[in-house]
Parts: structure tokens; sequence; C-alpha cells
């Protein structure tokens, strides 16, 4: 019996997949990020939003130690964040991050992007990494581009064949800085689409953004920052039709205008 | 035009000397120099601080003191019987590799940050972002600075004429104390020196032009 409650207590806590503890950071004077406390669970979809300059993209890139932290802790998948070296490379593998100009490299075909990090971190053999790359581009839909340089797709495209790269690890998490926010109007919806997909097959993302509709219908939970502090955390409709802090408040009414 | 055909052998055997410490060094400096410039931005501040040493003291000193050093000190306190010619060699590379590296490094500061980035959050070492995302990315934009790198090695190595290492430079001396015309001396193996660099600038831009159409 007590073996079975341990079993189960054991189960619980591996269902917390990012975990940051009380952590903050500092850009010289600046205090980015402050106290910060954020439980992400499997299968969780988190919208972080707020206004520029409030701490997103530096909470984001924390997550896989892109930037370093003054104090605190973070958690993946119950293991800590370790130093940077070959432990830390090969925890990064199991995080995605997806960026705002999507950092294709620029010297590789689109397929050869998503078959490298396959190839050289996780060893798997050519042959079978081409076929999952091949299989990933097409699920984004970029699958006849394959042979491409990244300069020769338009942004959308590049963005989705950085989902595609990001997901050829096998993530458990996969984090998203603005992956919408250097696109056209009209490729937006394809990238979002593709991350709605994404969301509804169960995986784990922290998405920074801006957009309302994505939130709304693919988010489980939104987490507002102001000044390096997460003022307010709620289920997205929640959030949007009654939001309790002022800054929220503030915040919405601005870009529920444009 | 006869102290050239009287004495082919000589400057066939000086212009093939140049030739190979040329190469060699050249060879050395570009390990050295690209192993030093990832030193240089590489995350371990030991290593940070062993490339910018390297290259503070190989770019500010003299070349012909370091000929002076590898002859006089480092027989003395490191290595003892080294070849007049492994000693020139280890002078010339040492030094150039320092320009070598800045180049290297100022290429690899034109890479976005955001190639590395990705990299990084894909999991790839330090060594593995160097090399397979960074450094070729660099290579078009260091290749012009090598090109130079490399001709101002060969006159460099001249100085090794002077250390009595058999080439191109050392020949013109050889010849003159023997009270040849000194100007068509001077003007064969200046011919010698072209010829080498020439080769350089042709090479480089070869190279220039075939990484062009990679991209
Ligand atoms: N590398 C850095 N060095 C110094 N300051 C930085 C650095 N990166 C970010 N900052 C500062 O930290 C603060 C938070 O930046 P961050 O990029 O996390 O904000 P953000 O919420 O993502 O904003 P945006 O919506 O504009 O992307 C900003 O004031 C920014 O100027
Ligand atoms: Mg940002």
């Amino acid at each position: 019996m007590t073996a079975v409650s341990v079993a189960k207590d054991s189960v619980a806590a591996t269902d917390e997949l990012v975990v940051l503890k009380n952590v903050n950071k500092h850009f010289g004077a600046l205090h980015v990020l402050q106290d910060i406390d954020l439980t992400i669970t499997r299968g969780e979809v988190v919208v972080v939003i707020g206004p520029s300059g409030s701490g997103k993209s530096t909470l984001c890139r924390t997550i896989n130690r892109l930037e370093t932290i003054d104090s605190g802790e973070i958690l993946i998948d119950g293991k800590p964040l370790p130093q940077e070296g070959r432990e830390l490379a090969r925890l990064r593998a199991d995080v995605g991050m997806v960026f705002q100009s999507f950092n294709l490299f620029a010297h590789k075909t689109v397929l050869e992007n998503v078959m490298l990090g396959q190839v050289k971190v996780r060893r798997t053999d050519k042959k079978k990494a081409e076929d999952k790359a091949r299989t990933l581009l097409d699920r984004v839909g970029v699958g006849t581009q394959a042979d491409k340089y990244p300069a020769q797709l338009s942004g959308g495209q590049q963005q989705r064949v950085a989902i595609a790269r990001a997901l050829a690890m096998g993530p458990k998490v996969m984090l998203f800085d603005e992956p919408t926010s250097a696109l056209d109007p009209e490729m937006i919806s394809e990238v979002l689409d593709v991350m709605q997909q994404l969301a509804r097959d169960g995986m784990t993302m922290v998405v920074v953004t801006h957009e309302m509709g994505f939130a709304r219908s693919a988010a489980n939970r939104v987490v507002f920052m102001a000044d390096g502090r997460i003022v307010e955390q709620a289920a997205p409709d929640q959030f949007f039709s009654n939001p309790r802090s002022d800054r929220a408040k503030d915040f919405l009414s601005k870009i529920l205008h444009h | 035009m006869n102290v050239l055909l009287d004495h082919l052998a000589e400057f066939r055997e000086g212009f093939i000397g140049t030739v190979l410490l040329t190469l060699a060094s050249g060879l050395l400096a570009m390990t050295l120099g690209v192993v030093i410039a990832g030193f240089r931005v590489s995350p371990v501040p030991p290593l940070r601080m062993f490339g910018t040493a390297w290259v503070t003291l190989f770019r500010n000193t003299p070349l012909t003191l370091l000929f002076l050093i590898a002859w006089f000190v480092v027989p003395v306190i490191f290595v003892p019987g080294l070849s007049p010619w492994t000693k020139a060699l280890l002078a010339l590379s040492f030094y150039t590799s320092a320009f070598v590296c800045e180049a290297v490094r100022s290429g690899i500061n034109t890479v976005p940050l955001g190639q590395a980035e990705a990299a990084r959050s894909l999991g790839m070492t330090f060594t593995q972002t160097l090399r397979m995302i960074v450094l070729p990315q660099a290579t078009r934009t260091v290749i012009a600075p090598l090109s130079s790198i490399f001709i101002a090695l060969t006159k460099n190595s001249a100085i090794a004429g002077a250390f009595s290492v058999t080439e191109l430079f050392g020949v013109q001396k050889l010849l003159s104390d023997k009270g040849f015309p000194i100007t068509w001396i001077f003007l064969w193996v200046a011919l010698g020196y072209l010829v080498v660099t020439f080769s350089i600038s042709g090479l480089f831009r070869l190279l220039e032009r075939r990484l062009g159409v990679a991209r």
C-alpha cells in the first residue's frame, strides 16, 4: 500500500516538467527577473505576455540557460540545470527553442538544418535522421522546400522549418519567443496553425506572444509579466475578460485597441 | 641574366626553400590561429586568457626578436637540438598565428549571434557549434585578410635567410658576397617572391569565388 502511494507521488513529482523557483537575474543594474516562481506541467501550454522590456524573452532564455541566472533554481523534468558543458548540452537537446528571427543555419539546406541536431547530438544514423526530417517537414507543410537554402524561403516557411528543426530532437518542452513577430500578417497564421496542432498533440509549450487568438484557443494558462515580475496568472478566458491587476488591465486595453 | 643561368641550382634551391618554409609555417600558423581564435571566444575564462596572452605576445614582438629567441633562448630553456629550419618554422608560424587568430576572430564576429544560439539550443557543444556552424560561415569574410597575412608571411620568411636557412633571400647574400652584380641578383630574387605571392593571392581569389557560389 505504501509502495503504491510512493509510486503515485513520484509520478506526480515528474509531472512538473519545468520548475522555476525564486529566480532572479540582473543585467548590470537592471533587475530583469525578480523572484520568478513558475511551474509548468507536462502537456501544458503556457502563454507569456506583457509589455516590451518586461523580461519575457529573458525568462524564456533562462529555461535552456542561454541566459544564466543570479539566484534561484531551474529544474527540467526534475533535474537542475547544470553548468555550461557537455551535460548542459545534453539537457538543452530536450528543450526545443524557436526564435523570433528563425536563426536557421544559413549555410545549410532546409533538410540539413533539420538533420544536423539528430546526427551530431542524438547520434541518429543519417538515413533515419533524413526520414524523420522529411516527415517533420511535411508535417509543417514545407516538404517540397527540403533542398533549398533558408534565404530562399519566406519568413513563414523559415519559421516552420525552425519548428521542425526543434521537433526533430524529440524535445520534452518547446519554447517559443515571439515566433510570429517578424512575420508579415499573411504568414502569421501558417505558423500559428502549426503551433496549434502541436498543442493539440500534447506538446508542453511556453509561448511568448502577443497573438491573443492563439492564447485564447491553445493556451491552458496565461502568465502576465511586467517589470521583471509575474504579475498575474490565469486561464485565458478569465484573463482576457476579467484581468485582476491594474497593470494587466492597462496592458490589455492598449493592445486590444490596436 | 648570366647570374641566374650560372647559378640556377642555388636559385632553385632557394626558391624551393622559401616555398617550403612558407607552406609549412602557413599551415601551422593557420591551425594554431584557428585554435587560439576558438580559445578567445570560448566560455572558459582560462582559455580566453591564454588566447589573449598568445596574441598580445606574438603580435607585438618584432619578428627578428622572435628569431633571436628561437635561436638563442629556446634551445637553452626549452628544447635543445632543434634544426635551424625548425626554429625558423616555429618563429614564423607563432608570429603569423597571432594575425590569423585575429582575422578569424573578426570573421567569427560577423556571424550573427543567433546562429550560435540556435546551435547551442539544439544541444551542440561549444566545439561543435564553432566547427560546424560558426567557422564555415566566417570563412568567406576571413579569406581576404588571410591572403594578405600569407603574403606577409612569404616576405617575412626572408628573415630566415639571415639565419642561414636556405631560402631565396639567402641566395642574394651568398651571390653578392661572391661579387656578382647586385642589381640582377635582386631582380631575380624579387621575381621569385612575386611568383609565390601571386600564386597565393590567385589561390585565395579562387577560394573566395568558390565559396561565394556555395552560399
Ligand atoms: N543582453 C542584455 N544585456 C543587457 N540588457 C538586456 C539584455 N537583454 C535584455 N536586456 C534588457 O532586459 C530587459 C528585458 O528584456 P527582454 O528581452 O527579456 O524583454 P521582453 O519582455 O522580451 O521585451 P520585448 O517584448 O521587447 O521582446 C530589457 O530592458 C532589455 O533592454
Ligand atoms: Mg522579447
